[in-house]
């Protein structure tokens, strides 16, 4: 989120698409009830299904699953054509004036520089035309037309209300409707706020749905307003902080880009993700990308990371391409990974295709699952009837299964999607002999090491040298682990203007990012959470509600990163002189001296507006694009693309290249192109969610959750189900190319046929949640039915387009 | 009044049961009406976040007893904290259930192991399940261990052992596992963020 | 003024006077029904306070589970899918105890303190006085109380008389993620439904109105309706509900005739009770006469 939960009762209007927070975050969505009763906000829903949040929208508008981007590109178009932008806002915060490069362009679907066996994009001409002191040119007048707003209005000027209804099924009127009530916030009193979750990004097109409202939200001027930006809902519990702390491969933890093959050394990699600021006089934040990445080696392996060393950058693991959870299932697949971990995650219910997934698993040596609960993929091997069809005696795995705790019992933080740290305190012991996560993977560890000091072996360096000065080494405390997180001096930090001045003391915790360093002196674990274990002490478990702006801030309620900012981006809710856009809200202002206000400023305390220090910090530019250069893998502005599974025969933008049907950049597997499934046998588009009685496949293990929602369904529109000849309660069998489930029938006047390009579409949803294993009816997985092909730059799976076809079981 | 003979007849022969003990000097004067005991007086109360979803309700957590050592506590109930500036006490379905997740049947209680083609979990020690794991670990990361790309280029990546990590572990757990997966010099790491 | 619920405003089949010298506040549960998401927050809340499990049934092809009030679920969440004038809505209703200020059930139930209405306006079963008749049924209007299959008892929602007691909220309201279930004094719950009115009215809601039925008396379980003309639209929530003309046959006649006439089987009834549980009607009996009825 850009904002925060409580942010959400200061917006006028609550645009939810992508996203279903009723359903799946009701606790959040309360504030969306607060603003509609205290500041008689409206809700519009957009979703293919009439759904909780629906139900109490003021306005809900059905789309074709998968057809987002029509939908928001027309959005674009229609603010463009009906000149409902905040001008002001943009003209100052975006790049619509950069000029881009000669060579970019947009043909038939297909953006400059495609590569077609690659399935990529060379991205040379993705970029801005740099004027000889290395500065983006500027049109301010946008009248150059390569200048980025006559790009994105010529782009988007193909996204006709005609062509939205055409592709997404959204009747016109209703389309309209709600660009007009998104264009009145183009005021610069009124704010939008944006509430999107899978919904959007469980597209093979998902990162680009979410640039489309990013574009929208700077054109309205929408960004870093408290009652704005963009809010991804998001998962779990900890999601935020789990990547954050950069639990997957392609980066180190605060976001910082894992070293690949191509960074020989030390040196080219801090010059590859180093950016220089790309006009005069801004921030460009990322500058400091070696502090933090410096910091890091030091807080992980101490003296041995040093200046003579390169700070031990070789202790780190270059990585070879690719390494998401569909990437690293089909290595498996292929039987090239032998071993493998499940913590607290439940591959064979939640990844794509089922059926790979467990003949993947099959293929290991050894299997060990940490988790609290006895799951699904822990007894892939065991049979269970159609639900699971494995021969155990074929499946040569070792499966361990460590019993670890829940939430309940252990102490702890947990970042929620407002970026909010908060702790939590041990309530009672865990059952049996289960133990917490640190400690059963410290004890994991401490064997590795002692093997390798006994033994030796494969580059036993970083393992034997990683810092380990927990006082029980075998159980270190969530404390002493925010602790080095957070980060200290390991010699006196001093005032870069005044070298005598001891900002803090040698052995002290850090107070802020600002203080980290890249010569060794620093230590820090997660630069964007330095400060949450500051010398104050753990800021995370401050409990002070009080509010004083009633905007809903709480600045001494937990921390949030960064440095205790709760509305990124907030420099842009005042205009060019520092005065607030809306007074009743304000975040921010320039007081004649420094920023302040109701929020830690997003800029440079002391930035005079003249100096014109603009509020995007992090971008090179200094402000927000609308034309995001080279930065995605499928596009430097969004473009329709149908799902790999699409129920037309073409895309309607493009219909005469088939290369432009589905995301020509997107990654799709050998064996997995040929697992798709065609319109002709799989006639109906089926999208799977979450239901609010469950949470992901967790609350099957929970009676309560269990009586709540006790069984597998599916729903479908009265319209199929009378084709289908299928009744509420039958029994039904929803089959796509990669398997088939089967289920009870909802049958609803919530989900309608749509008519899109000429031909009635039916959707058919599908929950997930179920499992053989739980509390509820045993049943299959819905995950047997989905598609393997992820978003081109993220890789999260098409769950929320694909095809099937239902029958009566 | 259109009532059905069946009706009538129940009226009465219902109705009388109760009435007529009491007509006989059974009046139940003694049980006074009370209301149910309110269960959390003396419980012990405990600040916690909801492991669901990313709103991250603050909870209180009520055990029984006062944490001393002959009486461990279990959870009796849990609500919304109502200090909490996000959910101001509410929960959902999901976190007014908690106590039932906690409490679930099917929580793993102590290390298992299902040997290679076997059809059934064994019951081993920690010591055993961490040795044993650890051990394949090693040998894993010894026999495909990759120093040097065929390009020459210092790697040193260990990509044939995954490790898919919990979003629902706290942020304290997830440094620790992403600072020894890389030690080891994993690669094949992933979590739910991405789905 | 506490919410104290201690006080006894009346009890089943009971004449002796109840306390009245305390003042108390008169409490109310208005649910929202245009802010409820029908998340069964409420539903959970319920049975996890009150130490109750529904077990757990099927999919019956709606998203109606548990699928009606029993015993275990105390309060549900009821589903209709209304489409009129071109517009569709999704209306969510928590149905459960209405908490009537004349009370139905307590005036039809027979066993003395098996159900009681405190001065609060909470009506409350006292399960160790029930003694399962099921008449209680009869005499609700909104067809709320189940007997129990394990005990023979009588339950129902309590409004967490418990937590009221203390002056904590019912782990409903408590629970409720957007607000559409708020507790207070009656007085106050009028007037926080009129601002929703006033709202709802604004969004073009023109019908909206507080459900608060006459003909019980008034409730202490209120609902603001988005359709009040239309109450029939939220799954069947009666437009007019009033005390079964049986309860009334009963109080009138019914009840010393039959005690007269009958209180001679009284010992032997006793004994039934003591020996064979609950006094009711059998199956076959009812079919007998219901037999004889139809000729």
């Amino acid at each position: 989120m850009t904002n925060h939960w409580v942010d959400i009762k200061n917006a006028d209007l609550i645009f939810v698409m992508g996203g279903n927070p009723a359903e799946a975050h009701p606790c959040g969505f309360k504030w969306v009830i607060e603003a509609k009763k205290n500041r008689k906000a409206k809700l519009v829903v957009v979703d293919p299904r009439f759904n909780r949040t629906a139900s109490v929208a003021d306005f809900y508008a059905p789309v074709r699953s998968g057809s987002d981007i029509a939908f928001l590109g027309g959005v674009i178009n229609y603010l463009i054509v009906n000149d409902k932008i905040h001008h002001e806002y943009v003209k100052a915060y975006t790049n619509a004036g950069l000029l881009v490069d000669a060579g970019y362009k947009f043909e038939d679907g297909i953006f400059s520089g495609y590569n077609e066996e690659k399935r990529s994009y060379g991205k040379d001409s993705w970029k801005y035309q740099m004027d000889t002191e290395g500065y983006a040119k500027v049109d301010d007048t946008w009248q150059d037309p390569n200048c980025v707003w006559q790009l994105m209005k010529t782009h988007y000027s193909r996204y006709t209300p005609e062509m939205v209804a055409r592709i997404c099924g959204t009747p016109k009127e209703a389309f309209l409707k709600i660009c007009a009530m998104i264009a009145e916030t183009a005021a610069p009193t009124k704010t939008m706020t944006s509430l999107y979750a899978l919904g959007w990004t469980e597209h093979s097109v998902g990162s680009q749905n979410i640039r489309c409202m990013a574009i929208i939200q700077l054109l309205l001027g929408n960004m870093g307003m408290a009652g704005g930006g963009i809010n991804a809902l998001r998962g779990h519990a900890n999601v935020q902080g789990i990547t954050d702390f950069a639990l997957y491969a392609q980066n180190l933890p605060g976001y910082l880009g894992a070293p690949g093959d191509a960074d020989a050394d030390l040196k080219t990699f801090l010059e590859k993700r180093t950016p220089k600021a790309m006009r005069p006089g801004q921030m460009n934040y990322g500058q400091n990308f070696p502090k933090w990445f410096i910091s890091l080696q030091k807080a992980w392996w101490g003296d041995a990371a040093n200046k003579d060393n390169d700070f031990a950058y070789d202790y780190l693991p270059k990585l070879a391409g690719a390494s998401d959870v569909l990437s690293i299932f089909d290595q498996m697949y292929q039987g090239k990974i032998n071993g493998f971990f499940c913590q607290g995650f439940n591959p064979l219910a939640s990844v794509a295709n089922k059926r790979k997934v467990g003949d993947a698993l099959a293929k290991l040596k050894y299997l060990v699952v940490i988790d609290p609960l006895a799951t699904d993929t822990s007894e892939f091997w065991k049979p269970y009837g159609e639900f699971n069809e494995v021969d155990p005696a074929k499946i040569q795995t070792e499966v361990f299964r460590l019993p670890a705790n829940l939430f309940a019992e252990h102490a702890g933080s947990f970042t929620n999607s407002g970026r909010v740290i908060q702790w939590r305190w041990k309530a009672v012991d865990g059952p049996g002999d289960a133990k917490d996560d640190a400690e059963i993977l410290a004890a994991l560890f401490l064997r590795l090491k002692e093997a390798y000091v006994k033994e030796g072996g494969a580059f036993a360096d970083p393992i034997l040298k990683l810092t380990w000065a927990y006082r029980q080494p075998a159980k270190p405390s969530p404390e002493e682990l925010m602790m080095e997180y957070n980060g200290k001096a390991l010699a006196d930090v001093t005032d870069p203007k005044d070298p005598t001045k001891v900002l803090v003391k040698a052995g002290d915790q850090l107070g802020s990012f600002a203080q980290l360093r890249d010569d060794g002196s620093t230590t820090c674990g997660n630069w964007i959470y330095c400060g949450v274990w500051s010398p104050a002490g753990n800021n995370s478990a401050r409990r002070d509600p009080s509010d004083p702006s009633g905007l809903g801030q709480t600045l001494n309620w937990g921390y949030a990163w960064p440095v205790n900012r709760r509305i990124l981006y907030n420099r842009a809710s005042a205009d060019l002189s520092g005065k607030p856009w809306d007074a009743k809200r304000m975040v921010l202002r320039w007081t004649g001296k420094a920023w302040g206000g109701n929020d830690v400023p997003d800029m440079r305390p002391d930035a005079a507006p003249e100096e014109n220090v603009m509020p995007f910090i992090m971008n090179p530019e200094g402000v927000g694009r609308l034309f995001c250069r080279d930065l995605m893998a499928d596009g430097p502005m969004p473009e329709h693309y149908e799902p790999f599974e699409t129920p037309l025969d073409a895309n309607p933008m493009h219909p005469n290249n088939p290369k432009a049907t589905s995301n020509p950049a997107a990654r799709v597997f050998k064996g997995d192109m040929e697992a798709f499934g065609k319109a002709k046998d799989f006639p109906y588009v089926a999208t799977t969610y979450r239901l609010t009685e469950h949470f992901h496949y967790w609350t099957k293990q929970s009676k309560i959750n269990a009586i709540m929602q006790p069984e597998q369904f599916v729903e479908i529109g009265e319209e199929l189900a009378k084709e289908k000849g299928i009744v509420a309660g039958d029994k039904v069998k929803i089959r796509s190319n990669r398997g088939f489930i089967r289920a009870v029938a909802v049958v609803t006047k919530r989900i309608k046929a749509l008519d899109v390009d000429g031909r009635k579409v039916h959707t058919v949803g599908i929950p997930t949640h179920f499992g053989f294993k739980g509390a509820t009816k045993p049943g299959f997985i819905t995950n047997t039915l989905t598609p393997v092909v992820g978003d081109a730059n993220v890789q999260t799976p098409e769950y929320k387009a694909f095809l099937v076809n239902i029958e009566k079981a | 009044m259109n009532i059905t003979r069946r009706q009538f007849f129940k009226v009465c022969s219902a109705g009388l049961g109760g009435s007529s003990i009491a007509l006989m000097g059974f009046s139940p004067t003694a049980a006074l009406a009370e209301v149910r005991t309110f269960k959390l007086a003396r419980a012990t109360e405990t600040r916690n976040t909801c492991p669901y979803c990313s709103v991250s309700c603050g909870v209180l957590i009520y055990s029984t007893g006062d944490k001393s050592k002959n009486a461990p506590g279990e959870i009796i109930h849990i609500e919304g904290d109502p200090d909490n500036p996000v959910n101001r006490g509410t929960l959902c379905p999901k976190g007014a259930g908690l106590r039932d997740m906690v409490q679930s049947a099917n929580r793993l209680k102590w290390p298992e192991v299902r040997e290679a083609g076997s059809n059934e979990w064994k019951r081993i020690s920690w010591d055993e399940a961490l040795d044993r794991v650890a051990r394949h670990m090693k040998k894993d990361r010894d026999a495909n261990f990759m120093a040097q790309n065929k390009d020459g280029v210092t790697v040193n990546r260990w990509s044939s052992t995954g490790f898919l990590a919990s979003s629902a572990a706290s942020n304290e757990a997830g440094y620790l596992t992403v600072k020894m997966l890389r030690a080891l010099g994993m690669t094949s790491i992933d979590t739910q963020a991405r789905i | 003024m506490a919410l104290q619920s201690l006080d006894i405003k009346q009890r089943s089949a009971t004449t002796s006077p109840t306390p009245q010298a305390r003042i108390t506040l008169e409490v109310a549960k208005l649910i929202d029904v245009s802010a409820c998401i029908g998340c069964k927050a409420c539903t959970v809340a319920c049975m996890e306070w009150n130490d109750v499990r529904e077990e757990v049934g099927n999919c019956h092809g709606v998203y109606d589970n548990p699928v009606d009030l029993t015993e275990n679920a105390w309060t549900v969440m009821r589903f209709s899918e209304v489409e009129q004038n071109d517009k569709l809505e999704w209306l969510i209703r928590k149905d459960g105890c209405m908490h009537c200020a004349d009370p139905g059930c307590l005036k039809a139930c027979p066993a003395p303190g098996a159900i009681v209405q405190y001065s609060n306006g909470i009506v409350d079963f006292h399960q160790e006085n029930c003694i399962g008749c099921g008449y209680c049924i009869t005499g609700c209007p909104f067809n709320v109380p189940r007997i129990s299959k394990k005990d023979s008892k009588a339950y129902k929602c309590t409004l967490c008389s418990d937590r009221v007691a203390v002056n904590q909220a019912p782990a409903c309201v408590k629970a409720c993620p957007t607000g559409a279930i708020q507790f207070g004094s009656k007085e106050d719950m009028k007037d926080y439904a009129e601002h929703r009115i006033t709202d709802l009215r604004e969004r073009g809601y023109d019908k909206a109105g507080l459900y608060d039925p006459e003909g019980v008396g008034g409730t202490h379980v209120m609902y603001v309706l988005h359709h009040a003309d239309q109450p029939n639209l939220y799954a069947g929530l009666p437009a007019n509900p009033a005390i079964s003309p049986l309860v009334s046959l009963w109080k009138g006649f019914a009840k010393p005739l039959a005690t007269l006439a009958l209180a001679g089987v009284a010992l032997g009834s006793l004994f039934h009770y003591v020996t064979k549980g609950p006094n009711e009607v059998s199956k076959e009996i009812e079919d007998e006469i219901e037999k004889e009825d139809a000729k």
